[in-house]
């Protein structure tokens, strides 16, 4: 029994509870970033206990699954646990600098822990009910994050996000109905082996495109997009930054998850449907990009076009292709957070994110702007930085599937992004300012989480060979589910 | 019985799906209750439907004895139930903010 499984959701959890009792705003945000550092010094040790003594398993209340409710921690999902961790740190840090103290005293931080939370939950559970519980913690931390205290855009792009994702949860809570109807199951081990062995029930591709839509909306997959860059660049900088940086990853994750676990059998045409929908994905997020004058929203789009990547793995159904897709989960997810943040460096010297109203940067403040250089062009997958290793392993492994279309698209969108990420670099940092910016200093406060985050791209790089290495070994671990299956269901305690 | 609820709940997922493409957010907010409310009737009746058979031991047996309700869906939908009223009313509250700064409870006129 692996105790320890439950710190990357209690820490959070009780930190949020003790904000409740603390008033001054200062206070609140040295215990918010104590309790991130702690979310992710635990995340490390879980990831550590992993390392060395394989899958741990967690049966809450001592029931034995199938029935009661598990924590599994493998290598995926232990290792997006310190994601987590690092996104958490650098997100709370960031609010050192400055949060609107309306949105502030209104319980800004506590609501934070409870977002990561749900992410840490979602990551960790191996039932699938559950799953849809964190969902909606999640869901309505974001919620409350977004919609706190705000003007006229905010509460609109509030309503387009809750109103799709309540959707897309409604729809997982439907499949969810008619797997239990017939199954009689919703652990996920218990599910996957089920269907390894016997037939597969009647409507299971019913089931899994439910299970790919509801997904598909979380992760902002074409055609479901939409809200993403309509509400993306509204909430203040932090918080754009954890959900870009997080949410949409906790739907490819659980794609994944689910379609690794349970539609191993599936007939070959649904993966090739899934790398369409990246393939499309990819393509209209980042040509999207290349139309917006908006700094914030060439971001958002360019982050629903890289989406498109981080599932083209699925659609591969190889080693190869997962392990790459994972490889650009981590990078995506330390580039677009850093992005988002540091385009909260712009809103605070310069009060808007409008590529138009921008420039002068590079000239004002070059070592800044060097700092921004490193996440924006290892976005756009300039090499040696971290989006390119990671497009490589990608494309490799669509060559080597036989999907050269894919590839082929795959590499072209990588130019196009590169197009409107030079674009970005172009006008908010070369161009001169159309009226003289204010003589603002970025604040050293949000300068250290967003040079904490390039450190960790520029590290991607030199590690490099063991990332790759770990990626190609959770891919088979990901497509070999028997020792998953085991450990949860043979331990007896 | 069977039947009638998957009916039911097929007819409350379209009319909800049908009120999420409107614009007013009133009934946008009455539409995601209908579609919580349709996925409750999904998920009790996929879990078999029996009757006046409790899930409980028998006195003088010692195990239970099949056909038994099945207890695990009706804690699935309570679950789901308080959760989507907590989201319920979240949503009304930012309703009534949009109608507050807006004065319209038109999506289409908060630009």
């Amino acid at each position: 029994m692996a105790s320890h499984l439950i710190l990357p959701i209690a820490l959070p959890m009780l930190t949020g509870a003790l904000m409740l009792f603390i008033s001054n705003r200062h206070c609140q945000r040295w215990v918010a970033f104590a309790g991130a550092c702690a979310l992710l010094a635990s995340a490390i040790a879980v990831a550590v206990t992993v390392h060395t003594d394989g899958i741990q398993v967690l049966h809450a209340g001592s029931w034995a699954a199938p029935f009661g409710i598990v924590l599994v921690a493998d290598r995926l999902s232990s290792i997006l646990l310190v994601a987590v961790g690092v996104v958490g740190v650098a997100a709370t840090a960031f609010a050192f600098a400055g949060v609107d103290p309306r949105r502030e005293s209104a319980g800004y931080h506590p609501v934070m822990m409870v977002l990561m939370m749900g992410v840490s939950g979602a990551f960790l559970t191996g039932d699938l009910f559950n799953l849809y519980v964190w969902f909606e913690v999640m869901l309505v931390a974001s919620f409350v994050l977004m919609a706190l205290y705000r003007n006229r855009t905010q509460i609109r792009a509030a309503f387009t996000y809750v109103t799709l994702n309540l959707l897309a949860s409604t729809i997982l809570l439907t499949v969810l109905g008619l797997l239990y109807g017939k199954t009689g199951t919703l652990n996920l081990a218990d599910l996957s082996q089920q269907w390894s062995t016997g037939d597969l029930p009647p409507l299971h591709l019913p089931m899994g495109a439910l299970f790919f839509t509801a997904f598909g909306i979380k992760a902002a997959l074409f055609p479901w997009f939409s809200w993403l860059p309509a509400s993306y660049h509204a909430p203040p900088a932090a918080v754009a930054a954890i959900f870009a940086g997080l949410l949409t990853k906790v739907g490819v994750y659980s794609m994944f998850r689910v379609f690794t676990l349970l539609f191993r059998d599936v007939p070959p045409s649904a993966p090739s449907f899934v790398l369409l929908l990246s393939v499309v994905t990819m393509v209209v997020g980042v040509t999207c990009a290349l139309t917006q004058r908006d700094l914030r929203r060439v971001l958002s789009f360019n982050l629903v076009g890289h989406i498109g990547f981080t599932t083209m793995g699925l659609g591969l159904a190889t080693s190869a292709g997962l392990a790459g897709s994972l490889l650009y989960v981590f990078h995506h997810i330390l580039a677009i957070t850093n992005l988002y943040l540091i385009a909260g460096i712009f809103l605070r010297m310069r009060r808007t994110s409008e590529l138009d109203r921008l420039g002068s940067m590079y000239r004002a403040h070059p070592y800044v702007s060097l700092l921004a250089l490193v996440p924006l062009f290892a976005l756009a997958g300039v090499p040696p930085l971290s989006g390119a290793i990671a497009k490589i392993a990608l494309v490799q492994a669509a060559f080597a599937a036989g999907a050269y279309w894919a590839g082929g698209i795959a590499l072209l969108v990588s130019l196009l992004s590169l197009l409107s990420i030079a674009r970005v670099w172009d006008a908010a940092f070369w161009k001169p300012a159309p009226e003289d910016p204010p003589p603002a200093l970025p604040s050293w406060k949000q300068l250290v989480p967003i040079g904490g985050l390039t450190a960790l791209t520029l590290a991607f790089t030199v590690a490099a060979g063991p990332l790759t290495e770990l990626t190609t070994t959770i891919a088979s671990d990901l497509l070999e589910p028997d020792a998953y299956i085991r450990a949860v269901l043979d331990e007896t305690e | 019985m069977e039947l009638l609820l998957a009916i039911t709940a097929g007819a409350l997922y379209a009319a909800g799906l049908y009120l999420l493409l409107r614009r007013r957010l009133a009934q946008l907010i009455v539409g995601l209750g209908l579609l919580t409310n349709g996925t409750n009737i999904l998920i009790f009746t996929s879990g078999g439907l029996t009757r006046s058979i409790p899930p409980v031991v028998p006195e003088g047996s010692e195990t239970l004895e099949p056909p038994f309700a099945d207890p695990v869906p009706q804690s699935l939908i309570l679950t789901a139930i308080v959760i989507g009223f907590g989201v319920l009313a979240f949503t009304l509250v930012l309703a009534h903010q949009v109608h507050r700064l807006n004065g319209s409870d038109d999506l289409g006129d908060s630009g």
